[in-house]
């Protein structure tokens, strides 16, 4: 299993040629707790960068990007309900949605782990 | 990053980075905007028990008459006489002890700043006047305009300002400072406390009963430390501090006032005394007057809504879509657990149960107006006896 960063603080867990999209710990910790979560739309294609989702803290709302290129093919409706699994969870209950990967290319320009640890050091 | 070079840092500063404060820009100061616990945490707890803030950076001074008559009467007249062209309250009027809340207003009617003031219990021709952090400049330099040689203004703002605030905040600072649960809402006095004196106002910015607490830098700590020692008090740090007063349908001013809002616009009537309005004596009173009587272009409003929050500078649209105002705060009430907002719409589109909308990211939400403020005040006006 292959979990890639970005720098703006998205993970992407490949299995197969889907990708699971959430936010990562830090992430979360930075924002605080999480009030609402704005998802995308089944079926929306995504490209890389675009703004995929809405993630809102008490104080302020930030955008996720999509890691990658593709079609959006399951959201996490549970946090709908329950926007506070990011915090809980961030990279097990709290993902956000699941992205069909269209260039799995794309991947490797993306941060590892230990790339990603380094940027938040 | 909190550690900017031209940052101020407040007395407290260690105390709140030892206790994982996030330390952000606010006013020119460093502040903590949350503990580790986090805003929702915070904000209930100040709701159940106890919340102690640091307000170090707003703005506390004493305006003193130069030359007291020694008729107390006569001296409390002299120096009211000397801040009432500057505001719309009635401080001739005040009682020893009592504290008002009231607005600096520009010859057009328009806040410079809303800001407490109030009338020494002890010394006759002094009056306690705190202002807000991002205004205290000049608001103070207008101040000393007025009084000429007549009175001195007098900073405080180099020591500390706490705020206790919650159903059980009175009751912590009593065991600490016995007598403090003698004041009611809105008055204040001097303590004695550690080798110090304090002053104790029953005020705050929460909605709740609750104590703002002047002392000296070097005491500072140790006050601190001995309320956090109680189990009943935590830390909250501006975060919260903002939910809790937009709960409350407090005004934040630089957000929700501004030097094109009036009294009357911002919902803030009572702050405009009967006797300053028969007399027409304050700054503005034309246009404030007018619409007292008449109807203002705009109104400050409370609104639910729907979906996620509306922050401020989002348009607000009337049921079919066309904008008619503005949010001037918004965000996610952790007691409702909803999106509330506060903001500016035409009177006739004011009253409570009126249907509109907020555009946020582009799309029209679901919007009501609502009574404010969205929870209950829990200001306690008479000492339990």
């Amino acid at each position: 299993m292959t979990v890639k960063y970005t720098k703006d603080h998205e993970y992407i867990r490949v299995e197969g040629n889907t990708g699971i999209v959430g936010i990562t710990a830090y992430a979360q910790e930075q924002l605080g707790d999480i009030v609402f979560v704005e998802l995308p739309e089944v079926g929306r294609p995504l490209g890389q960068g675009d703004e995929s989702a809405v993630v809102e803290s008490v104080k302020a709302a930030s955008e996720i990007y999509a890691p990658v290129t593709g079609l959006v093919t399951h959201v996490n409706t549970n946090l709908v309900g329950e926007p506070g699994l990011i915090n809980t969870s961030p990279t097990e209950d709290g993902w956000i949605y699941k992205i069909e990967i269209a260039n799995p290319g794309e991947l490797d320009a993306l941060l590892d782990a230990t790339a990603y640890e380094k940027l938040i050091a | 990053m909190a550690e900017s070079a031209d940052l101020r840092t407040v007395v407290l500063n260690d105390q709140h980075v030892a206790l994982g404060g996030r330390m952000v820009p606010f006013a020119g100061y460093a502040l903590p905007v949350q503990y580790p616990s986090g805003i929702i945490a915070e904000h209930k707890w100040t709701r159940e028990h106890a919340g102690l803030f640091d307000v170090s950076h707003m703005g506390p001074s004493f305006l003193e008459l130069t030359n007291r008559t020694g008729d107390a009467e006569a001296d409390h007249a002299a120096v009211a006489a000397i801040a009432e062209p500057l505001v719309c309250g009635d401080l001739l009027n005040l009682k020893p002890g009592q504290l008002r809340y009231t607005l600096l207003l520009d010859e057009t009617g328009g806040a410079l700043d809303d800001l407490m003031i109030g009338r020494s219990p002890l010394f006759p021709g002094s009056l306690y006047v705190i202002v807000n952090a991002g205004t205290k400049e000049a608001d103070f330099a207008r101040i000393e305009a007025a009084e000429g040689d007549r009175a001195r203004l007098t900073r405080a703002d180099d020591g500390a300002l706490l705020a206790l605030q919650g159903p059980e905040a009175v009751a912590v600072l009593d065991a600490l400072v016995p007598g403090v649960s003698d004041l009611t809402f809105m008055h204040y006095a001097p303590f004695e406390w550690g080798g110090t004196r304090i002053i104790v106002s029953r005020s705050g910015y929460t909605g709740e009963d609750g104590v703002e607490i002047l002392i000296a830098k070097e005491y500072a700590a140790k006050l601190w430390a001995a309320l956090l020692a109680d189990e009943r008090v935590k830390p909250i740090g501006l975060g919260a501090r903002d939910s809790l007063r937009l709960e409350a349908g407090l005004p934040l001013y630089g957000h929700d006032l501004d030097e094109t809002v009036s009294p009357v616009e911002a919902g803030l009537r009572f702050a405009v005394s009967k006797r300053r309005r028969e007399a027409a004596d304050f700054p503005g009173a034309e246009r404030i007057l007018r619409e007292f009587t008449g109807e203002p272009d705009r109104l400050r409003v409370g609104l639910f809504v729907e979906g996620a929050p509306a922050r401020e500078g989002a348009e607000i649209l009337d049921a079919a879509g066309a904008v008619v105002g503005k949010v001037t705060s918004g965000g996610f009430s952790p007691s409702l657990s909803r999106a509330i907002a506060l903001g500016f719409v035409p009177p006739g589109l004011s009253k409570p149960g009126t249907q509109l909308q907020v555009s946020v990211r582009g799309r029209a939400q679901p919007a009501t107006v609502t009574e404010l403020p969205f929870v209950p005040h829990r200001y306690v006006r008479k000492a339990a006896s």
